[in-house]
């Protein structure tokens, strides 16, 4: 088969490249595009602001690799994350006015994550000790986690008012002013409201939080055995029983690993909306696993990498962001996304095609 | 149903210990005797062909050897110590490996991540993370195949680029690097061209060379016949014949197979 490869020469290579690198390419040309029809689309501003919104997606989709490279799927990820929102603002809200800030929110974050573990385990317990589908088990969370949710919120977003919150959310690691000069996490004190205009932020929060989630996915997924294990279940489930890896426990970790991103995901929509939510993943179930998937990896399992999903993030967001600021109605995002994914699918295909010919 | 009259002849290879030694083992499944009362050895450096019709209990008998079911009579003694075994993984880690006919790899992964698959090398990353060590799997991947005499040009590439003989050779390289004392393959041409086949063939005469015994079952009599020095046929889960491959023909073995001959 080897030989044949290179026999039919130059034509494939281009093919397997394109194949391989067409996300890249689509979202080089995205940029492009929205560029030249609007400069303002590059601007460090722009561009800052589309990667902070980008950042509780990536997070959700983080998760969701996970379990897509290990051949189920995870539709309660939105719902969950809602549900993290309201018990993160819930806890917040029943602490001491006083509290230190970072204490505030390791104890939100805390208590957020073990609901969302709960729901995690209960999903991987159904999937991989009683055989539940993925899925209709994660089908089934989806209704349990949402109803949770707007049960305990009484069904309508809950405020918090702690001091500072939104400016961890919201705010720059670095601040920068023509006058004031350079300071670092906090805007420098003393500015007119007149100077504010000219403070620019530079690193917003919510990245730094983004990428910090995705080099630790990054490198459990592709060095440690959790992530080979992940592969090796999505790729061929009776060949790694036989091989003895842990299949049920590599899954249950797979689903609480999707429970844990959407639990981080919840509480930093907390910081930056200053509220819970019961609903407040609920449109980003589907954009990320379209992230996935336009990332390279297959629902079939046994394929796919946080770079790409990274990737598929990015392209998600610019096309949001760049469908805005060219005045198109924003509505066209859903067709847009839509198509990509679709488009996503068939070049997987025809590459599959095109390895095994 | 009649007595058995078991064809057998003198097996030169049985020198000293064998390697594996079944006594009158018994497999059922319900009221169906599957494997009935089959004593056999195996010595070092023996290529046994298990042979016989579909339902004979050729796939039972091995599935006792390797783990997946425990014997209802009889015992399984490896180097003369008796084994019994709870699961398919304790028997590959007494030195037992099977290689089932779907090869169990993981296509998305690439060759040296399957010969490791479940018994992975870590290394500690800035002394606290454990990662897989994939220079280690790398390096001891080509040793393994070097000393198979196999050549797969990019360890790299994932299973699924490769053809079926370059997967029975992953299959069987995983199988080796283990120090396996016993190799048991269930029917290891079925699913090749005739090339690959004698590929095949190559590699079991390979592991002979290196005194490795191994266990083929096979429906093909040119298989059993390029490869066997020995051969033990199955009917309705008896032992009917153990038979050195140069004292028999084609004939003979499908003879045993379908028990002709018999009144």
């Amino acid at each position: 088969m080897s030989e044949n490869t290179r026999a039919s020469g130059q034509g494939r290579s281009v093919l397997d490249f394109v194949g391989a690198f067409w996300a890249w390419i689509f979202l080089l040309l995205l940029v492009m595009i929205f560029a030249i029809a609007n400069p303002v689309f590059l601007s460090p501003f722009n561009l800052q602001n589309i990667l902070a919104n980008m950042a509780i997606l990536t997070i959700i989709a983080l998760g969701q690799t996970f379990v897509i490279i290990s051949g189920g799927i995870d539709l309660s990820a939105g719902w969950v994350m809602g549900m993290v929102s309201v018990v993160a603002a819930l806890t917040i809200n029943t602490m001491p006015p006083g509290a230190p800030l970072w204490i505030v929110l390791t104890v939100a974050l805390l208590i957020g994550a073990v609901a969302a573990l709960i729901a995690g385990l209960v999903n991987g317990l159904l999937i991989a000790r009683l055989n539940v589908p993925p899925f209709i088990a994660t089908l089934g969370m989806f209704g349990i986690a949402r109803g949770v949710a707007f049960l305990l919120s009484g069904g309508m977003p809950i405020p918090v008012r702690t001091e500072g919150l939104g400016r961890v959310g919201n705010g720059y690691l670095f601040y920068f002013h023509p006058t004031a000069g350079w300071s670092f996490l906090t805007p420098p004190v003393g500015l007119a409201q007149a100077d504010m205009r000219q403070l620019m932020g530079v690193i917003p929060n919510a990245v730094i939080f983004m990428l910090i989630l995705l080099f630790v996915a990054h490198i459990v997924l592709s060095r440690s055995r959790f992530g080979l294990h992940t592969y090796a279940v999505g790729g061929n489930k009776e060949a790694a029983l036989r091989a003895g890896i842990p299949v049920s426990r590599t899954l249950i970790a797979v689903y609480m690993t999707s429970a844990m991103c959407a639990a981080f995901a919840g509480v930093l929509y907390g910081t930056r909306f200053t509220n819970g939510a019961a609903n407040a993943g609920e449109a980003l179930l589907l954009d990320s696993i379209a992230a996935v998937v336009i990332g390279g990896a297959s629902l079939f399992g046994g394929a796919g990498s946080v770079i790409g999903t990274l990737i598929g993030a990015l392209i998600i967001a610019v096309l949001s962001n760049g469908l805005v600021i060219l005045n198109i109605n924003p509505f066209w995002q859903f067709i847009a996304v839509g198509v990509v994914i679709i488009i996503a699918v068939l070049i997987d295909q025809a590459r599959e095609r095109l390895i095994r010919a | 149903m009649t007595a058995t009259t078991e064809l057998t002849s003198v097996n030169p290879a049985a020198q000293g210990q064998p390697i594996i030694r079944l006594t009158n083992v018994t497999k059922r499944f319900g009221g169906l005797t599957a494997v009935s009362d089959v004593s056999m050895e195996i010595y070092p450096g023996e290529v046994v062909a298990l042979a016989g019709d579909n339902g004979a209990g050729k796939s039972t008998l091995i599935k006792m050897i390797s783990g997946v079911y425990k014997p209802d009579e009889g015992h399984i003694y490896l180097a003369d110590r008796e084994i019994t075994m709870a699961s398919p993984m304790e028997a590959r880690s007494l030195g037992i490996e099977t290689i089932y006919q779907d090869l169990a790899l993981c296509e998305n992964l690439d060759a040296t991540v399957n010969i490791f698959l479940g018994r992975e090398p870590m290394k500690r990353m800035f002394g606290v993370f454990k990662q897989v060590d994939r220079r280690h799997m790398l390096t001891e991947s080509k040793t393994v195949l070097d000393r198979l005499d196999i050549t797969i040009p990019n360890l790299r590439r994932p299973i699924r680029q490769m053809s079926g003989g370059q997967r029975q050779a992953v299959a069987i390289a995983r199988a080796v690097y283990w120090n396996a004392k016993l190799v048991i393959m269930d029917e290891p041409t079925a699913a090749l061209g005739v090339p690959e086949q004698r590929k095949v063939h190559e590699l079991v005469k390979t592991l002979k060379s290196q005194r490795v015994p191994v266990i083929i079952i096979s429906h093909n009599l040119q298989d059993i016949f390029a490869v066997a020095d020995r051969i033990i046929v199955m009917r309705r889960g008896q032992k009917v014949g153990d038979v050195m491959a140069s004292e028999v023909d084609g004939d003979d073995l499908v003879g045993l197979m379908v028990g002709a001959g018999e009144a």
